[in-house]
Formats: structure tokens, C-alpha cells, sequence
């Protein structure tokens, strides 16, 4: 391999280390989709699936609802609270400490879910 | 109603009536959608007969009176199975206009709105002003509190009442009782009425003479029809022990868009029709979500309750109609 070569893929593993710690800052948004960590929720048939989420500190949650009622996304010690969201809104959350969050449905408390931060 | 029909159901009923067999088991969930029923409490002692027309007059007279229930709304839902929910509403108050005898009031069993929203609720009250009734009693359903702990609800509807706004009042010799079991609901459970509404029930029932016929009125059924789908009241046991000594209650609910009827010693449950969409019988389908029907079916299953007291033998009978044939 010349120099040339090793220079530029030298700068091209930097830029994807530089891309990779952007994405797993906690900072990270719901906006932006790249980052492995974060999870989906799922709203489907009154209840949240999966029903239990794993993400590592600082990954985004974003819960969909897709049915035909409103419901909301409420954490049972008051640490998140969505408001009521409609067919197809959503609902993101970002976790920067470890810990176990359950949480449920507000408007239908038979359903509930939990996150599970490491 | 065809006359055949007719005989057939009040044979059945007559069958019912002199038979001496205890009716707890024997009339749950009983009801004819779609026919009208006739569901009368005497003494505690559960008589049923075929809805007859003269039922209305009857009431009239002597003392009696009507009131119609009305429920789950829904303004502001716009999927199927009814993608216009306020011309269902419209169609129930055209029907509890065209009553031969006036109602004396209307009570709204909750869930007036979808989604809490000043517009639906604006809608609402342009549909009900309308209605020939000069009285409408509500109490919440859980889309009346999705926004701001409800605000929107009490402002309009929750004048001159309790906490979270429960309330009651008399009414020619008939105590009315509104309650609200879908405030702090917690994870895991199904309604809830709370501590401090039980003890204001239990001193609003207190000074109530036992030959008081009793209407308790709540959104989510104050019996267990159906857990796992939350189709119940956690402290609905002790509400109902409050009103055991009592010769005749009445327990009036909504939110399952469907009639469902249990008798229990001399405590009689009824649950109404939606104005707006039908659900699922209990465990019949993945969810309680909205059941989607061909439009021709729709006004079968959406309906009014209308509730007839006689003061001859103090009994409240209540009749079921669906909007259309």
C-alpha cells in the first residue's frame, strides 16, 4: 500500500469513528435514524411491542401508535409523560441513566411496557 | 316490529315472569338489540317485558317520569367504521326529539369527545343544543381528560361539582349519583373512583332513606365485564356496598359500546349503546378497538337509552334503541 492510499483510508476510518461517536453521544435526536442503539415501540392492538426494550445509556425510544384510538406513552414514576397521541404520532424519549423504566398507558392502564436502560 | 315477533317475545317474557325461577343467573346480559326491551325493577324483584309503546305514556302519568342516556359520543373520531360521528349524534337527538313523551332530562354517560379538543367539544354542544331535553347531566369518559388533566372538560361541563367531577341530585323522589371512574388511572389497573369520591359516596347515600330508588351513573362499567380489557372498575365493590341497603339501584355505564345487562339481588347493570362506533363483544377480537361494520349495520348498533320510572311499585325500566332498522 503507498502513502497516498494509506492516507486516505486513514481519513476515511476517522471520519466513520467521527461519525459513530456523533451518533452515540446522548445528544442524539429522534431525527436521526443511524445509530443501532435506539428502538422503536410499537402501538398495536392496545398493547406496546415489544412489551420489554434493552437500549444502552443514551438511545432514543420512539413509540408509534398505529391503532384507531388515541393513547398515551406515561412513565409510572413520573420520569416521561407523552401527550395523547393520535393514529400513526409519535412519541420519543432519550434515556441518559441507567436503570429499568416501566411505564404504560394513561388512557388504557391494562397496557403496559418497560425499558430497560444498561 | 313485526307481530309475530312481538308475540313471541312477550310469550317469552311471560314465561320468564311466572316461572318463580331466581333471574340473577338466568337474565345476564340478556337483551334483544334492535327490538327494545323493557327492563323494569320492582322491589328489587327484576321483571322484564316486551317494549310496548304505551311504556313512555305510562310514565307520564301519576308522578313518573322519563330521562334518556346517551354515550360515547366520540366527536371528533373519523375512521370506520363511521367516518361521521357528529350526523350518528345528530340522528339520537332527532330520535329522543321525536319521542312521544318528552324526557325529563338527558345524562351523557362520557366520552363526549376523541381527543379533548376545544373544536369537538364546540361541535358537541351545537349538536346537543338541539335537543328538546332542557337538562343534560354529564360525567367524563377517558377522552374528556386527554389534555391538560381535563380542563376543557370541567370548564364546560363540570360546574357545581366535586372533585374530579362527580355530583348528584334529586329528582321526583329518584337520587341520581354521577360518578368518574377514569381520573389517576394506575398502571395495570382498570377504572378507578379513588378514596376520596367513596367517601363522599358514602355520606352523599347516608341520609337516603332505604326506599329511595337509586341511579348510579359512571363511564366505565361499575362491574367486572371483562378484565383484560380493562372493562371494569377496581373499587367498584365497595361503591356498590354503599347502596346494599337500598330496595332499587340502577347502575347506568357506557364505554363498551354495547348493551350488557346483569342483575344482582336488587341491584340491576346496564350498560349503553355508542352515538358513534360499535366494539367487540369481550375476547371476541385482537383488541377492544373499534369494530368495523358495512355501513348498511351501523345505526343497528348505535343507540339511545331511554329509562322510564313508574312510581307505582318504584320501578325504573329502561329500553334500548338502535338509531335505525
Amino acid at each position: 500500500m503507498n502513502r497516498k492510499i494509506a492516507w486516505a483510508v486513514g481519513l476515511a476510518v476517522s471520519a466513520m469513528i467521527a461519525v459513530l461517536l456523533l451518533t452515540a453521544s446522548p445528544r442524539v435526536t429522534a431525527n436521526e435514524h443511524s445509530s443501532g442503539a435506539n428502538a422503536v415501540v410499537t402501538i398495536d392492538n392496545f398493547s406496546f411491542g415489544p412489551q420489554t426494550v434493552t437500549v444502552p445509556v443514551g438511545a432514543t425510544v420512539t413509540w408509534t401508535n398505529h391503532d384507531d384510538i388515541p393513547h398515551t406513552v406515561v412513565s409510572t414514576d413520573n420520569v416521561f409523560k407523552s401527550k395523547v397521541r393520535d393514529t400513526d404520532e409519535t412519541f420519543s424519549y432519550t434515556f441518559s441513566k441507567a436503570g429499568t423504566y416501566s411505564y404504560f398507558c394513561s388512557v388504557h392502564p391494562k397496557m403496559t411496557g418497560k425499558i430497560v436502560v444498561q | 316490529m313485526p307481530d309475530k315477533e312481538q308475540d313471541l317475545i312477550n310469550q317469552k317474557l311471560q314465561d320468564l315472569n311466572n316461572d318463580g325461577v331466581d333471574r340473577r343467573g338466568f337474565l345476564k346480559c340478556m337483551a334483544w338489540a334492535g327490538t327494545g326491551l323493557v327492563w323494569t325493577l320492582s322491589g328489587g324483584i327484576p321483571v322484564s317485558r316486551a317494549f310496548a309503546k304505551s311504556s313512555g305514556k305510562d310514565a307520564g302519568k301519576g308522578g313518573g317520569f322519563s330521562f334518556v342516556q346517551i354515550s360515547d359520543s366520540h366527536i371528533g373520531f373519523n375512521k370506520p367504521a363511521n367516518p361521521d360521528v357528529t350526523a350518528t349524534l345528530q340522528t339520537a337527538i332527532n330520535k329522543i326529539n321525536a319521542m312521544p313523551e318528552k324526557p325529563d332530562f338527558i345524562i351523557h354517560t362520557g366520552d363526549l369527545s376523541q381527543l379533548s379538543k376545544p373544536s369537538e367539544f364546540d361541535t358537541l354542544d351545537q349538536v346537543l343544543k338541539g335537543v328538546s331535553a332542557k337538562q343534560i347531566y354529564f360525567v367524563p369518559g377517558e377522552h374528556d381528560m386527554l389534555a391538560d388533566n381535563g380542563e376543557q372538560y370541567f370548564q364546560r361541563y363540570g360546574k357545581g361539582t366535586k372533585g374530579s367531577g362527580w355530583f348528584s341530585f334529586d329528582h321526583k323522589g329518584v337520587h341520581f349519583v354521577g360518578l368518574v371512574n377514569v381520573a389517576n388511572l394506575k398502571a395495570g389497573g382498570m377504572g378507578s373512583l379513588g378514596h376520596e369520591q367513596l367517601e363522599w359516596l358514602e355520606a352523599d347515600l347516608k341520609s337516603r332513606s332505604a326506599s329511595t330508588p337509586i341511579v348510579l351513573f359512571a363511564h366505565i362499567p361499575l362491574w367486572t365485564i371483562y378484565p383484560d380489557w380493562g372493562w371494569g372498575t377496581d373499587d367498584s365493590e365497595q361503591a356498590l356496598s354503599y347502596v346494599k341497603r337500598f330496595g332499587s339501584v340502577t347502575v347506568l355505564n357506557g364505554h363498551i359500546h354495547q348493551i350488557m345487562q346483569k342483575v344482582e339481588g336488587k341491584v340491576s347493570f346496564h350498560t349503553a349503546m355508542s352515538t358513534a362506533f360499535p366494539q367487540p363483544a369481550p375476547g371476541t377480537a385482537p383488541s377492544a378497538g373499534p369494530m368495523k361494520v358495512p355501513a348498511e349495520q351501523l345505526q343497528r348498533i348505535l343507540g339511545i337509552t331511554d329509562v322510564n320510572y313508574l312510581v307505582s311499585g318504584h320501578s325504573l325500566a329502561i329500553v334500548d334503541s338502535p338509531l335505525g332498522a
